[in-house]
């Protein structure tokens, strides 16, 4: 006999049972199972409630760090920020992740487009009323060549490491040749500071907004969220996402899919993202088809757990 | 039976449902005397859960996303619906190992494992969506940070973590849809072909019943 055919037969064997039969109430079971859980749930809320931490806000960022608020923005207007320099979907800065000669990142395209200079920064200068002198110096920034601009922005970067914030939520830089940037980044301060800037990140063509890409890219740009992270044991050194803030249990399912950032070469590659992405489709697929998958298919029958689960039933028949 | 009544789909399609799903299999009130473990409680502990995830959830939706933020009932129905997904996960996952261990697609039954195995994948971008569709740091944190993982993919391209609407509509409306499809699809499955028989004991498989594949299912009442 082939193996196929003690595996056709195998199946055939277990196709259909034709021993005894209990009485069994199916209703009954599932209404008191749902009861059960219902219960269970309203207890696990009356003792641990569900955490809410309030969203950061670009205006809450600008007022709690202004100096690494101006640090991002002047990254982002210079073009040296994570989401300038991301690649698809937000823009062509570079072509993505990738694996062996599989460019998924790239070859999907730019679908959500972020120019972060215009978008973050000189769009929403633009948008400020009443203040010529802050006009002109975008003008003069726009005007510039970008030889210029990367001169300008270049030494403002350098010495915002040395910034201070003063108590009126202004910043004090040192001294040196920044051309129009202390102006339009003064500006852009006090914009987010009284919170014109979240809604300027959020217009669109039409009234209703639901798309938060801009902000959130432009916040992630910057140490406010990473920093509340980092409180919270959120980082992907902490396991990531599948954390929850507080002492709440989160999204602990994903704990396979978090483990791969913590081991070489997932950590270290600059590609972690699609080779892990790559792994756990590998590894979900064969969940899925683990009946067909020889050897994994059989541990059930080496490791005889099942003698444990259905021994009531071999103790009746085989004593 | 007219003929027209005989060819209609109408009548093709009953006669095939109820051909192969009679209504003493869809509702049995009689179970196999193997049947006999707490291993098989997960099941209905995991729909169960699923019942609650959809009816506090349902609340939810009617009040809107915003309202559990600023109401102590909102903030009560959003915590049952923490709690029953994070039950949800644990006891799917107590499922899926118990039937692994019992190799509960044997005898002609992968497609009630496949679809038990897919229900917990179609699950987790479910249950992301509704953890970045919060409204909160949470769903800041997550959002900002899985968004990676979805553009290295090339997912980011049409499915963007960031864009609230968009999430909200896959969490209440797509995903779970699609998880009580595939549900609805493995129970049906599970009512059709039955419980998976116990393995047979090589050593005493004499004095144990004959399963055949041939014989009609003889159901002999046996004390529980």
């Amino acid at each position: 006999m082939t193996r196929r055919e003690r595996r056709a037969l195998d199946t055939e064997a277990y196709r259909e049972w034709n021993g005894g039969y209990r009485s069994y109430d199916l209703v009954k079971e599932a209404s008191i199972a749902l009861g059960l859980i219902l219960a269970l749930c309203v207890v696990l809320t009356i003792l641990f409630s569900s955490p809410d931490e309030k969203p950061s806000t670009v205006q809450s960022w600008a007022r709690s760090d202004p100096v690494d608020f101006v640090t991002t923005a002047t990254t982002e207007l210079d073009g040296s920020s994570g989401t300038a320099g991301y690649g698809p979907p937000y823009n062509h800065a570079s072509g993505g992740q990738h694996v062996w000669f599989i460019h998924l990142q790239k070859w999907l395209g730019v679908s959500h487009p972020v120019d972060t200079a215009k978008d973050f920064v000189l769009a929403p200068l633009r948008s400020i009323a009443g203040q010529p002198a802050l006009q002109a110096a975008v003008t003069a920034y726009e005007s510039a060549s970008a030889k210029q601009q990367t001169a300008w922005t270049g030494a403002y970067e350098k010495n915002l490491t040395k910034a201070t914030a003063g108590a009126n939520g202004s910043i004090s830089v040192p001294d040196g040749g920044y051309g129009p940037l202390p102006t339009m980044m003064s500006g852009l301060l006090r914009f987010a500071q009284g919170g014109g800037l979240d809604g300027v990140l959020l217009t669109s063509p039409q009234f209703y907004q639901t798309d938060y890409t801009k902000p959130l890219l432009f916040m992630a740009d910057g140490s406010v969220l990473s920093d509340r992270a980092h409180a919270e044991h959120l980082l992907g050194r902490q396991w990531g996402i599948m954390n929850e803030t507080g002492s709440y249990p989160g999204q602990v399912w994903l704990w396979l899919y978090t483990f791969w950032y913590q081991i070489k070469p997932f950590s270290t590659s600059a590609n972690a993202d699609i080779l892990v992405m790559g792994l756990m489709g590998v590894l979900s697929l064969a969940l899925v088809l683990i009946p067909f998958i020889p050897g994994i298919r059989d541990v059930p029958r080496w490791i005889p757990l099942y003698r444990l689960i259905w021994r009531d039933h071999y103790r009746s028949v085989y004593g | 039976m007219s003929v027209a009544e005989d060819r209609s789909w109408t009548g093709r399609l009953r006669r095939r449902a109820v051909g192969a799903l009679p209504p003493e299999k869809l509702l049995p009130d009689k179970q196999p005397s193997y049947v006999s473990s707490w291993i098989y409680v997960f099941g209905v502990l995991s729909l169960s859960c699923l019942a609650v995830i959809i009816g506090s959830g349902t609340i939810l939706a009617l009040k809107g996303p915003g309202w559990w933020h600023f109401t102590g009932v909102g903030h009560f129905f959003n915590s049952i619906h923490l709690w029953s997904v994070e039950l949800f996960f644990f006891f799917m996952v107590v499922h899926l190992w118990g039937k692994y261990w019992m190799a509960a697609w044997r005898g002609g039954r992968a497609r009630v494992w496949i679809t038990g195995a897919v229900t917990f994948l179609v699950a987790i971008p479910c249950a992301l969506t509704g953890y970045v569709s919060q409204q909160n740091f949470d769903a800041q944190w997550i959002s900002t940070q899985a968004k990676d993982a979805m553009n290295s993919a090339g997912i980011g391209a049409f499915f963007n973590l960031l864009n609230f609407g968009q999430m909200y509509s896959y969490h209440v409306l797509l995903l779970p849809s699609a998880v009580v499809a595939i549900v609805v699809a493995h129970i049906l499955l599970v009512r059709k072909h039955g419980v998976v028989p116990p393995f047979e004991l090589q050593a005493t498989a004499a004095k144990a019943p004959e399963p055949t594949a041939t014989a009609e299912s003889v159901e002999q009442e046996t004390p529980a």
